[in-house]
């Protein structure tokens, strides 16, 4: 089971917790946590990604065991420790605007 | 006893402000998406308890929200605007060409006759179309593919389609407009575009005669007599009376023709509202904040200033940010950019601020519930 937390204006959008526990079938990436994530919450969609390029948004992040993992291929396997759950696969607004 | 709602989207959530007939007292709710910025909410006049709201911002992008209860509750519908085919590119301000790409929603617009209809009108300019409550949407491709499209250049606030207004009349009817392009007018539903700019003069085009380029800023029209329209182009207010083919300008006395703004008494088809500010760049009259009127169809207008502050007040009024109600003695609301929401019972002719301390208010829709 992942572990998923979403910052709050994302658990607002889908209705959910901050943090969610995923399905993920498969190889576990951030492309395939995504995609479990936008299935399990529709309203998701368009949200972390472009939905026409399916890039990242340049104002979203990833961490990954403390590691910004935002820039690495979204097919990379990701951690033991967030396959296990035993960490969580953070989703972080980027600080900007101020 | 008839009530009122108004529909305010901020820069940092919508808010819905409620009252009986007498429009006194006023209930407010909200923040609804707080932190997020809300171009447009707007109801369906056949069914007022179904809204749509455009929910966006830098981080997340583009969602649009809709209630079927009046705004008790929301749900997030389709968010997908796919532009058709090889949408190619416009201008950018330089000159330069960049891709066609979808930014945001600025405006909604709920058919009159269908429900399930509603009208997007988006940024980079487009005009979309769902049948089915805002779970999907199809653009309406005529409009930017149309000859002068890869011509069109945005105005300072994005290349948006900010305008939508369903002829009531005439059926098939559509007028657009777009900054920084003009107004754009459909006799088939959407499928076909012509320009309707004819009239328009702007100093910054060089070319007098130029079909498009010209940075309107809102139209609007009375529903009794819709081939009249009204217009607050960047500088100038101006006038139609043959559907858009031609304009004509009655800035008359106003003491600056720059504004956003522009809007029709409900039941006097040749009572406009505009609220003038100084220039592009100084947005705002002088410390006063001034709605002016004209009964006579434009040319003159008397200053509105009873219960607006007339010292040291700098805010402004953006294109969406004023409506009126259809209540027998008509109802008149503008939000500013301070986050006040300032009405009139009475026409214009009085106002009180109904809440002063919202978000930096973007749009004001108003409705008229029996």
């Amino acid at each position: 089971m992942i572990r998923v937390r979403m910052p709050q204006h994302l658990s607002a959008l889908a209705g959910a917790e901050r943090e969610v526990e995923l399905d993920v079938a498969g190889r576990v990436t951030q492309k395939a946590i995504v995609d479990a994530l936008e299935l399990r919450f529709p309203a998701l969609a368009g949200a972390l990604r472009d939905p026409h390029t399916m890039q990242r948004r340049p104002f979203v992040r990833f961490f990954a065991c403390g590691e910004d993992i935002s820039h690495q291929s979204q097919d990379l396997e990701l951690p033991d420790a967030i396959i296990s759950g035993k960490e969580q696969f953070l989703i972080v607004a980027a600080i900007s605007g101020g | 006893m008839a009530a009122v709602r108004i529909l305010a989207g901020t820069r940092k959530g919508a808010f819905i402000l409620s009252s009986d007939e007498r429009r006194k007292d006023w209930d407010v709710s909200g923040p609804h998406f707080p932190g997020w910025e809300v171009y447009h909410v707007k109801g369906s006049p056949l069914n007022p308890d179904r809204l749509y709201a455009s929910q966006s911002n830098s981080w997340f992008g583009q969602h649009v929200q809709r209630s079927d209860d009046g705004g008790r509750s929301w749900n997030p519908v389709g968010n997908l605007f796919s532009y058709e085919g090889m949408p190619g590119t416009h201008q950018f301000y330089d000159g330069s060409l960049r891709p066609w790409e979808f930014k945001r929603v600025w405006h909604f617009e709920p058919s009159p006759t269908a429900e399930e209809e509603v009208f997007a009108g988006v940024e980079d300019a487009a005009l979309f179309l769902s049948k089915d409550g805002g779970m999907t949407w199809g653009e309406l491709s005529g409009l930017r593919e149309s000859d002068s499209g890869p011509l069109w250049a945005p105005g300072a606030g994005g290349l948006c389609l900010h305008t939508i207004v369903l002829d009531s009349l005439a059926a098939g009817r559509i007028f657009v407009a777009i900054s920084a392009a003009g107004v754009f007018r459909s006799e088939d539903n959407g499928l076909t575009w012509t320009p309707s700019n004819k009239g328009l003069v702007s100093e910054y085009i060089p070319d007098p005669q130029a079909e498009v380029g010209h940075c309107v800023h809102k139209i609007a029209t009375h529903k009794t007599r819709p081939e009249v329209l009204f217009m607050q182009k960047h500088w100038d207010v101006m006038r139609s009376d043959n559907a858009g083919q031609n304009w004509y300008e009655i800035s008359g006395n106003l003491p600056s023709d720059f504004g956003f703004v522009i809007d029709v008494h409900a039941h006097e088809p040749d009572t406009i509202y505009v609220i003038p500010i100084k220039s592009d760049s100084e947005h705002f009259v002088d410390g006063s904040l001034q709605v002016f009127r004209s009964r006579t169809g434009g040319y003159e207008w008397e200053a509105l200033i009873n219960g607006l502050p007339q010292r040291n007040c700098y805010v402004n009024v953006l294109r969406d940010a004023l409506a009126v109600d259809s209540l027998d003695s008509c109802g008149v609301y503008f939000g500013t950019s301070g986050g006040q929401i300032y009405a009139s019972a009475d026409s214009g002719d009085s106002w009180q601020a109904i809440v002063t301390d919202l978000p930096s208010v973007l749009s004001v829709e108003v409705q008229t519930l029996r």
